[in-house]
């Protein structure tokens, strides 16, 4: 049984609150005890994942949740949508799909969410604080707020993400407890190169190794001993959510609450220690490839997640202002928009080829031309999804890369470290 | 023969076991049209879930996948009951939640470790948790 406390025995009884709020709390009480969960845990933030349109029940739903009076009770931010609210013509939906997916993202707003249509809500601003207890989902969403920020979210995803933030309340387990946070296997990565550890692509690299060997358990990764960008650190957590369901990664020195070995595992050891060897990462690095490392490629795809201030502005860097020959989709999110359109990189980058894909990806909805390809990228998510979503079959390479190889309209690798 | 699992979701259903032989994410592999299964070189590809009694053995994949078995009981496809064989996210028992919310269909959802029923099988699940070989 779940324990309530009298506040949320009135709401369920229609003491208090609306009745969205009573519905609201009634699924996170019933998915509570689903889950085993003694009781519900107060909330200070919810990220959205259910904002794409997979039918007409999910949007009557929300709308019904919305016309009731439920109301987020914390600042809540929402995942892609299925369109660009701007250009609504970039998604290939018919006009009652298109409809019923803004009908959706409407009821979000309507219940007083950020229209933040984003996967990187750490990005602008939605930054809880170590220990904070949040209801988020997206799965790269969820690995960034557990092992980045140390905040403390299972992986919420359609229906209960939304009760949650109407509830301001999230059922107790999981990774909100102390006890499921540990770590039961370690990864090491001491033994690598380091000149490898300064690789853009290591860390998408070993973000899919990862997820393969943590599958849906808590694990530890030591042996990086460098400062690590953000960027840097969502590419990780991205593939690692990708290739596992993996929530939380202890990156010693990096992760907030994983100052060094013993705070991870706690009196417990290791059940498995694994060394990361070279080999393992390269057979990783080809896997993220899905044809031949060569030739005519169709397109770039980048920001999965939503690219980020600084990768653009390393885009406009590293090309050189050089013409691209294919499109090159730079996915992100409006407010990083707003911003690159103030510091003059929107339009710059605009006129070299990229075509801005605003609150949505290319790989949730039909933005892409005809039914299939060959994208290169340098995010191991896009690379993981493409293929199913999309029918475009992913080439992997660095940042550089891509760039170079949209300028000459075929994929030119520098492997590096990785041939 | 009968069986106790845990209640994730009480109800009544009888009828045909259609078991999934490969797991298989809702989200991706289960069309929300016409209830087939329709991930590519799935053995059971083409096959309609609607009116059995589902075995998954091993729920995967996709939080979306909540959307899809949601939409399935909107349209009146769903299977009859589902039978999971871990209970980790309650991502699929979470439709029928929202289901009861709305007023719509609804079906029990019973957790057992290593359900071995097989397609082909009668069962009847009762409220209780319960199931029957008739």
């Amino acid at each position: 049984m779940v324990e309530l406390t009298q506040e949320e025995k009135a709401i369920l009884n229609s003491e208090l609150g609306t009745t969205g709020d009573k519905t609201a709390l009634s699924i996170v009480v019933k998915a509570a005890e689903m889950l085993g969960a003694k009781r519900l845990v107060k909330i200070t933030s919810s990220h959205i994942d259910g904002c794409l349109y997979h039918g007409d029940s999910g949007v009557l739903f929300c709308e019904n949740l919305a016309k009731n009076g439920a109301k987020a009770k914390v600042p809540t931010t929402t995942n892609v949508g299925a369109l660009n609210f701007i250009k609504t013509n970039q998604a290939r939906l018919s006009s009652k799909k298109l409809q019923m997916a803004r009908r959706l993202m409407d009821a979000y707003i309507n219940m007083d969410c950020t229209p933040s249509w984003t996967c990187a809500p750490y990005q602008i601003g939605a930054r809880p604080k170590k220990g904070e207890q949040v209801a988020w989902g997206e799965s790269n969403a969820v690995a960034f707020a557990n092992t980045v920020l140390g905040a403390r979210t299972n992986r919420y995803g359609d229906f209960l993400d939304i009760a949650c933030a109407v509830s301001g309340r999230a059922p107790y387990y999981g990774l909100h407890c102390d006890k499921n946070r540990n770590a039961e296997i370690l990864l090491d990565v001491t033994d690598l190169p380091e000149k490898v550890k300064e690789e853009d692509t290591f860390f998408p690299v070993l973000g899919s190794v990862i997820g393969r060997l943590a599958g849906d358990s808590v694990c530890a990764v030591s042996g990086i001993n460098k400062i690590v960008s953000e960027d840097q650190l969502k590419a990780l957590c991205a593939a690692a959510a990708s290739t596992g369901a993996v929530g939380l990664v202890h990156i010693i020195g990096i992760t907030p609450e994983a100052t060094n070995l013993q705070h991870v595992f706690g009196k417990e050891r290791p059940k498995e220690v694994l060394p990361i060897d070279m080999d393992m990462m390269k057979r990783a690095f080809h896997k993220l490839s899905q044809t031949k490392q060569a030739g005519t490629i169709d397109c770039v795809a980048l920001g999965s997640p939503h690219f980020s201030i600084s990768e653009c502005r390393k885009l406009l860097q590293v090309s050189e202002e050089k013409d691209f020959k294919v499109p090159v989709y730079v996915c992100t999110n409006r407010h990083t928009a707003q911003e690159l359109e103030a510091q003059n990189i929107y339009s710059k980058l605009e006129r070299l080829g990229v075509v801005f894909i605003i609150d949505t990806c290319v790989v949730v909805t039909p933005i892409l031309p005809g039914s299939g390809g060959i994208m290169m990228t340098n995010s191991a998510k896009f690379a993981h999804y493409s293929a199913g979503n999309t029918g475009y079959r992913p080439i992997f390479g660095s940042l550089a890369d891509c760039i170079k190889s949209a300028q000459n309209g075929s994929a030119t690798l520098n492997y590096g470290p990785w041939k | 023969m009968s069986w106790c699992g845990q209640v994730l979701y009480s109800g009544t259903a009888n009828g045909t076991v259609l078991r999934l032989e490969a797991p298989i994410s809702f989200w991706g592999g289960i069309s929300p049209e016409n209830a087939e299964v329709v991930l590519e070189n799935h053995p059971q590809r083409g096959v309609k879930i609607t009116d059995k009694i589902l075995i998954v053995p091993d729920p995967i994949g996709s939080s979306s996948s909540a959307a899809i078995l949601l939409e399935l009981l909107y349209a009146r496809i769903a299977p009859k009951g589902l039978i999971l064989g871990t209970n980790k996210d309650a991502i699929l028992p979470i439709s029928v939640l929202v289901a009861e919310q709305m007023g719509w269909n609804t079906i029990p959802v019973i957790a057992m470790e290593n359900p071995t029923f097989k397609s082909g099988e009668e069962l009847e699940i009762k409220t209780d948790g319960t199931i029957h070989c008739i």
